[in-house]
């Protein structure tokens, strides 16, 4: 049973502890640098590289601008092509679903494709409140499972352990979920990998039922797709009779050619490749090969509030590369667990309020997750304005709490903005810093401010107020004395 | 051309040595400026911090204060981003197309410093003679928000007797990021430490930025280590000069 997001502390609480872990800032640091140099290297090769970025913009745009004719073309051709289409409104209407066709196949475990939609509706825990055993097959998100942890990034859900914490994870946790680990496995990337496959082979030939996600599901034929680097999907997609596909409502493209400028851009931005090793398509059910039983279970969970979101919809362009994760200066030093829900990074804290609403702490507090620093857009294969939408949720967030008891932060800005409504009235307030700047006399920097500004205090110096302001000198030099 | 000052508010109040600096060079350039006086803030750490409605008559002062300049000139990358990407933004949300008709005439003629030295200037070489060795930081919204590219660069080069280390990681964030440094101060820190430290590896005396948030964050690090290394806008570098130097 892996642990769940609810309940855990909201961003700032949760990133002092985080910074506080050596080894996680270690294992970031070095993971996220290399995969950013990898990244712009293969980006760099690309000399229209910002024109596919404005295709890739304009190809999502598109499809979620029609998204309701889109959805049903896809199920028109899927059912077609020999497939069932299920609609979930919800995470336990997606969970739900899943439970009946896998007991339908009377089957009591299921083999995983990594997956960010099952992830994110908790199928893993309902799967097993209903007796059915779910194994991850991704090599990461097995490690995260044997680990009773939780994934902390998109693409690397174990970016926060390193080998030897893998080493140790494999020893202790495989014998109780299936083929053991060798007694004398090592630290060796080759060993560990051997020792997982190993462990896993036998879960696929096993296997009646797999789940899966999609990359993204192609409106003209109904065909899916799964982008992935080791096999495994493949694996899961092609051996057992029934595969179930869980998968978001934004991942429709409506054409190939879509499809090609995906392909473009989604490698090169999420692993650093220029094309991933296995690309899996399948289109319904092909009799005789593959599976025989073609579910897909179509989810909304919150999407079609956010394209409701005039501003917000672009969100739902994203492709889940993860290049904001790794660019960013924040997630580079708290890791994913401190964002405190399934998708972390800049583009988490953005999806994760808009998918559930900004009423709970945690949802609150991610929008401010952020110094707006920008470096998320430069990278986003999709142009998605992250650093805007961030501010209109810090807006939305702000004005959901208006009408109540004013906090304090909702004082000092209201005053601060009385304050600068004009210039007399900033002058007066200047007059009053520039007073306590000449009762300072010779000191230019402060160690200690009071509250709330020890906030800044605590770990940095501040400027002493000045003696004279800019519009002091100005008048005494250039408007002829003029008051 | 009649050209305005935007000193902003965090400059006028605790920074007077930059917007002096600017009116400084300026003049020495042989361009006349003018400080509107009516003028307070661009309304970005309200912006920023979520406070939409509250910032939307510094919106509306901004535009009256300063649409009778052909050009303005704003010694802050920060600023200059917030008048040009969130002030169109703010008008629309308030329901004032007149308003935003108003913002979007006037955004094109406001400038970040370098840009009004390099592109409507169309001098590098300044004139200046800073006699340091310097190291520069491209601040998070010079860089990405208004792309000033390597415009403070090329002026900086052509300064005399300056001696120029590049930064290590330098477009990475300092982690001021307006409230951020207050509402998230451990991750500021963190991240600012780290900026800190690549400052000091340089052995440069002297961090030079186009904004003085992100400078007074770096340098409060820097002052709380007692590092040596002072902190300078870059408008203050390029008014010094042999007689009067920064």
């Amino acid at each position: 049973m892996s642990r769940t997001f609810v309940g855990m502390p909201k961003f700032p609480i949760a990133a002092h502890t985080a910074l506080a872990d050596t080894q996680l800032r270690r294992n970031l640091g070095h993971a996220t640098a290399t995969i950013r140099a990898k990244r712009a290297a293969v980006v760099a090769e690309v000399d229209d590289w910002e024109e596919r970025r404005v295709r890739g913009a304009e190809a999502k745009d598109r499809a979620l601008a029609n998204l309701d004719t889109y959805l049903l073309e896809l199920e028109a051709r899927l059912v077609e092509a020999g497939a069932t289409v299920h609609w979930a409104r919800d995470g336990a209407e997606a969970n739900a679903i899943v439970v009946d066709l896998t007991r339908a196949a009377d089957a009591d475990e299921v083999v995983k494709v990594k997956s960010m939609a099952t992830v994110e509706i908790g199928l893993n825990e309902a799967l097993e409140a209903a007796g059915i055993r779910a194994w991850e097959t991704d090599l990461a998100e097995l490690i995260v499972q044997l680990g009773d942890d939780l994934p902390s990034h998109i693409l690397v859900p174990a970016i926060h352990r390193n080998r030897s914490e893998v080493r140790e994870i494999f020893l202790r946790e495989m014998a109780g979920a299936g083929r053991p680990a060798p007694d004398d496995l090592s630290d060796d990337p080759a060993r560990l990998a051997e020792a997982a496959r190993l462990h896993l082979r036998e879960k696929f030939l096993r296997a009646k039922v797999a789940v899966s996600g999609a990359n993204f599901a192609i409106a003209e034929t109904g065909t899916l797709v799964v982008v992935e680097s080791e096999g495994n999907g493949r694996m899961c997609l092609t051996l057992p009779d029934t595969l179930i596909s869980v998968v978001g409502i934004e991942k429709l493209l409506p054409t190939w050619d879509d499809l090609a400028v995906m392909m473009q851009l989604l490698p090169r931005s999420s692993t650093g490749e220029r094309m991933n090793p296995y690309t899996s398509m399948w289109t319904g059910v092909t009799p005789g090969d593959g599976p025989q039983h073609v579910h897909v279970v179509l989810v909304d969970n919150g999407r079609t509030d956010v394209l409701a979101d005039v501003e917000g919809r672009q969100a739902l362009r994203c492709i889940r590369c993860s290049a904001c994760l790794n660019v960013c200066p924040v997630y580079e030093r708290v890791g994913g667990h401190a964002y405190g829900s399934v998708y972390p990074g800049p583009i988490g804290a953005v999806l994760g309020p808009m998918l559930r609403g900004t009423q709970g702490e945690v949802e609150k507090a991610l929008p401010y997750a952020s110094s707006l620093c920008g470096a998320c857009f430069d990278v986003c294969p999709v142009r998605i304005e992250i650093p805007e939408l961030l501010v209109h949720l810090r807006t939305r967030v702000v004005d959901e709490s208006r009408g109540g008891f004013p906090s304090a932060e909702g004082l000092a800005m209201k005053m601060t903005a009385l304050t600068l409504a004009t210039s007399g009235r900033l002058e007066k307030a200047q007059n009053a810093a520039t007073l306590t700047g000449r009762l300072l006399g010779s000191h230019t920097t402060l160690g200690c401010l009071p509250w709330p500004l020890t906030s800044w205090s605590n770990a940095r110096d501040a400027p002493a107020p000045p003696k004279q302001t800019f519009r002091q000198w100005w008048r005494a030099t250039h408007d002829g004395g003029r008051p | 051309m009649k050209v305005a000052l935007f000193a902003t508010c965090f400059n006028d109040t605790m920074w007077l040595g930059t917007p002096r600096a600017v009116v400084t060079l300026l003049e020495r350039l042989g361009c006349a400026v003018e400080f509107p006086t009516a003028q307070t803030c661009c309304g970005q750490m309200l912006t920023n911090t979520g406070y939409a409605d509250e910032a939307v008559p510094l919106v509306r002062s901004f535009a009256r204060v300063f649409e009778p300049y052909d050009a303005i000139v704003v010694p802050s990358g920060s600023c200059t981003g917030s008048v040009r990407q969130q002030h169109a933004w703010l008008a629309r949300r308030a329901g004032d197309p007149g308003l935003e008709k108003a913002v979007t005439d006037l955004t094109p003629r406001v400038y970040e410093l370098s840009e009004f030295l390099v592109d409507v200037l169309g001098v590098t070489d300044v004139g200046a003679y800073f006699p340091h060795r310097v190291t520069y930081h491209p601040t998070c919204h010079s860089m990405r928000m208004i792309r000033v590219g390597d415009r403070p660069l090329q002026l900086l080069r052509a300064v005399r007797g300056i001696d120029l280390a590049p930064l290590p990681l330098a477009e990475e964030c300092c982690g001021f990021g307006g409230t951020f440094a207050m509402k998230n101060a451990d991750v500021s820190v963190a991240m600012g430490a780290d900026k800190a430290r690549h400052v000091r590896e340089t052995g440069a005396e002297v961090v030079v930025a186009g904004d003085n948030s992100c400078l007074a964050h770096i340098g409060g690090l820097l002052e709380r280590q007692r590092a040596g290394v002072r902190t300078l806008h870059l408008a203050e570098v390029l008014a010094s000069t042999e007689e009067s130097r920064a």
